[in-house]
């Protein structure tokens, strides 16, 4: 680990370890422990107020704080980059309550705490990957009851998530959802992988890490144990696909990563760039070169 | 004995409870067996129960004493306590009816109204209705009346459509209630004649007949229902 | 008081199963200290078509939610030849003893359920296909083409346009939400279907054709039925037995024909000359 990729921030001694009291981290572990017990399935806690809004990552932060000790190192990403005001702002939030080593290298860090993108970079097993996620019900919007849902659940009854993919590809031609995919877990649990789109999906299958959702406002905790299968919903014959690309990075030149669209002048010409910030920069101090050129407008395109 | 049908003890009493529970009684410990190649012609005055003895043994009326009880599968069977499904049956396979009025299905065309009671009996819908079209041919039904419901039709073609209903599925023993009122003589020798053919295989005949000559021409022996008049 | 009971007799040769599909014994409900239902007792057997008549407050909704174990029994039970994954016969079964799991899965595989009003027994917001297809994906089918295939082949049976499949049912008129309700309970092939008022509010003329497409659909897939109505029309066209409830109780219960024909207790005389004649 280089020393220029660690900070060590002063500790602020006002604050217990990681903002959260003993007890409160122990009831959180017991909610982990038991999601990680059940894959998939939802556990209630009891979410803390947080010097932080409901809506900016409480969850996942609690989730954190949670399990952080003092050898760990963080890494914290939003949208796939380091440098947002989200992930920059929860990294200092924990540089000062827990003193604890933090990187941008996603290789460097044991703790990665995301908004909406898995690290294109795979995980090992010494590792721990906490989402941030806002709505933990993959079912809300067919079924907004909480105690139906819960039912559903017990019942393993999801008739009605097929019915909505069912009726995308009858209305649409495909089923339209790009992002907070559901999935089934180990076989059992219909679950939400938090806005992470599709492309991403992949990535939860037999992850050699573990991974685990934190929800503050609604106030659950559910995670994906190592090597737990994650299967996409589809159909036999309209399977599940991810985003594809006709550009490659213009930066690094990857063509296998998410890339972000960026439109960079009036005439609407456009940047794509890789989403993972940490991914394209080791490229790029690899050696890799991408294009460098902005596209036309109507020469971008993605495909769905 | 070699009776196919058998009413022991029945009597019909009406009670009008809408009338303040008034009474009409009809008929009392009346007796009457059947045996197959039979037809007994039920006479008597109008009101008498003619009528009302051949739904008693149809199961359509409910006694209000005594019983009737038909051969079916080679067992005796009491149609007054039979369960409703057991009635079903029997008039399925082994009591043919054939009313004084054709009680009309709305909107189901009159081939299929005909080709029905063979659908019940498990039969094709395909060989049912070419015996649905023998039989309406038979009964010199016009041939573009039979692909509609016979709400609009006359009274005597009403007429025909029931009986071909009622007789299409050959049961052993059949009820008739007045089958050629409304018919001319042309049909009525046809029918006539087929009662005769049903007869004659040994089928068991119960009959109501308002006219003289069809009386005639199909009574093995007469009933009178009036000895019974309470 | 009962009148004219024709009890269960001898048993059936030639008949598709001498055992009950559906056995009610004593079944009874109450709210608070009136009892809506009480000690309501028959056996059905498979392709039977009970009608259940009496006017509002008999208790006739009642006695079809008990039934349909949709509401839990005060008194009595409710027991059913259950089948199970692999279709065989278990024997009657107590339904009462049966998981939430199971009941929901009885419910949606053997059984139908055809409400009165269509929007309760539909998905309104999505397709006709997709509400005909529920029921199959809920069971894991999972083939997109032979899902849509299953639905068109049901939307013809119950005489719907296959155009307008991909149509949301707030679309269709009430006569064809009816319709749709009926090809979603069917696509799985149930034994026994309950349907509640199934053609009231609905124009004269639909009610007419409905209940003709349902004449046809019980007979020919030997359907067994429960049939909650007020219209003894109903009940002369589709069912083979017919029992009449007032106050909460059965007054009198027997072959369709022989009750309106020759009504003997005083309620029943009373309803069916009540009927008014066109």
């Amino acid at each position: 680990m280089s020393a220029t990729a660690m900070n060590r921030a002063r500790c602020d001694e006002n604050y217990n370890f990681a903002y959260l009291d003993e007890r409160t981290k122990k009831m959180i572990r017991r909610a982990i422990l038991k999601a990680v017990a059940i894959p998939g399935y939802q556990v209630p806690f009891g979410s803390r107020e947080m010097p932080f809004a409901f809506g900016w990552g409480t969850g996942g932060i609690q989730v954190t704080a949670s399990i952080i000790g003092r050898n760990d190192v963080l890494k914290v990403i939003d949208q796939g980059a380091d440098d947002t005001t989200n992930a920059v702002n929860i990294r200092s939030f924990f540089a000062r309550t827990t003193g604890v080593a933090t990187t941008e290298r996603t290789v460097d860090a044991t703790i990665v705490q995301t908004r909406h993108r898995i690290p294109e970079t795979p995980l090992a097993e010494h590792q721990i990957l906490v989402y941030q996620v806002p709505m933990p019900e993959p079912l809300y919007r067919l079924e907004p009851r909480r105690r139906e849902t819960i039912t559903l659940h017990a019942l393993a009854d999801y008739g009605l998530m097929n019915v909505k993919l069912y009726e995308d590809i009858a209305q649409l031609g495909a089923i339209s959802r790009t992002y907070d995919y559901p999935v089934i877990v180990d076989e059992r649990y219909l679950m939400s992988p938090s806005p992470i789109p599709k492309f991403d999906n992949p990535k939860m299958h037999m992850n050699a890490a573990l991974q685990l959702f934190g929800a503050g406002r609604e106030k659950r905790i559910y995670a994906v144990p190592p090597y737990t299968s994650v299967r996409s919903l589809d159909f036999e014959d309209h399977p599940f696909e991810v985003q594809r690309w006709l550009h490659a990075c213009a930066l690094c030149g990857a063509r296998d990563s998410f890339l972000d669209e960026m439109i960079v002048d009036d005439a609407g010409r456009r940047l794509f760039v890789c989403s993972d910030s940490d991914y394209c920069g080791a490229r790029r101090a690899a050696g890799h070169v991408g294009a460098g050129q902005a596209i036309d407008a109507d020469a971008a395109r993605v495909l769905r | 004995m070699n009776a196919v049908l058998a009413a022991e003890k029945l009597g019909k009493t009406f009670t009008l409870h809408q009338r303040g529970g008034v009474q009409l009684p009809v008929f009392r410990g009346l007796d009457l067996q059947v045996t197959g190649g039979e037809c007994v012609v039920l006479t008597g005055r109008s009101g008498s129960g003619k009528s009302s003895l051949l739904r008693c043994l149809y199961g359509n009326y409910a006694p209000s004493g005594g019983s009737v009880r038909v051969r079916h599968d080679g067992a005796w069977l009491d149609l007054t306590t039979a369960a409703p499904r057991t009635v079903l049956d029997v008039r399925r396979r082994t009591l043919g009816y054939v009313s004084q009025f054709l009680r009309v299905i709305p909107r189901v065309p009159a081939l299929d109204i005909v080709a029905e009671p063979l659908r019940q009996l498990g039969i094709a819908a395909d060989e049912a209705r070419d015996r649905a079209t023998r039989w309406l041919a038979r009964m010199n039904l016009p041939e573009r009346l039979w692909r509609l419901p016979p709400a609009t039709f006359s009274g005597g073609e009403q007429q025909r459509v029931n009986i071909a209903h009622g007789l299409i599925a050959a049961q052993p023993i059949l009820l008739l209630d007045e089958p050629t009122a409304s018919l001319d003589a042309d049909n009525r020798r046809v029918v006539v004649e087929t009662i005769r053919v049903a007869r004659d295989r040994g089928a068991a005949i119960v009959g109501i007949f308002h006219d003289d000559e069809v009386r005639r021409a199909v009574v093995t022996r007469e009933f009178d229902v009036e000895r019974f008049r309470l | 008081m009962r009148t004219q009971r024709e009890s269960s007799g001898e048993p059936m040769s030639g008949d598709a199963s001498d055992d009950p599909l559906l056995s009610a014994r004593g079944v009874g409900k109450r709210f608070g200290a009136r009892f809506a239902c009480r000690n309501v007792s028959f056996d059905l057997f498979p392709g039977e078509v009970l009608a259940v008549v009496g006017e509002s407050g008999s208790g006739k909704t009642t006695l079809l939610r008990l039934l349909a174990a949709r509401l839990p029994c005060d008194e009595g039970s409710v027991l059913y030849a259950l089948r199970d994954e692999r279709g065989a016969q278990r024997g009657l079964t107590d339904l009462t003893h049966l998981s939430e799991a199971r009941r929901r899965w009885l419910a949606r595989t053997d059984w139908g359920f055809v409400e009165q009003n269509a929007r309760d027994g539909l998905r309104m917001n999505v397709s006709g296909g997709a509400n005909v297809g529920e029921r199959l994906m809920a069971l894991g089918s999972r083939h997109y083409g032979r899902l849509r295939a299953e639905a068109l082949h049901w939307m013809q049976r119950v005489e719907l346009d296959t155009t307008r499949i991909d149509d949301l049912p707030a679309t269709y008129s009430g006569g064809m939400q009816q319709r749709l309700q009926i090809a979603r309970n069917l696509v799985t092939k149930p034994r026994l279907v309950f349907m509640d008022e199934p053609t009231s509010g609905l124009d004269v003329s639909v009610q007419a054709r409905l209940l003709d497409l349902m004449r046809e659909l019980t007979e020919e897939l030997h359907l067994a039925a429960i049939i909650v109505t007020h219209d003894l029309a109903v009940a002369r066209l589709l069912a083979h037995r017919m029992l009449v409830m007032k106050d909460g109780r059965v007054i009198e219960e027997g072959l369709t024909d022989r009750l309106l024909d020759d009504p003997q207790d005083p309620y029943t005389q009373l309803l069916v000359s009540s009927v008014l004649q066109p």
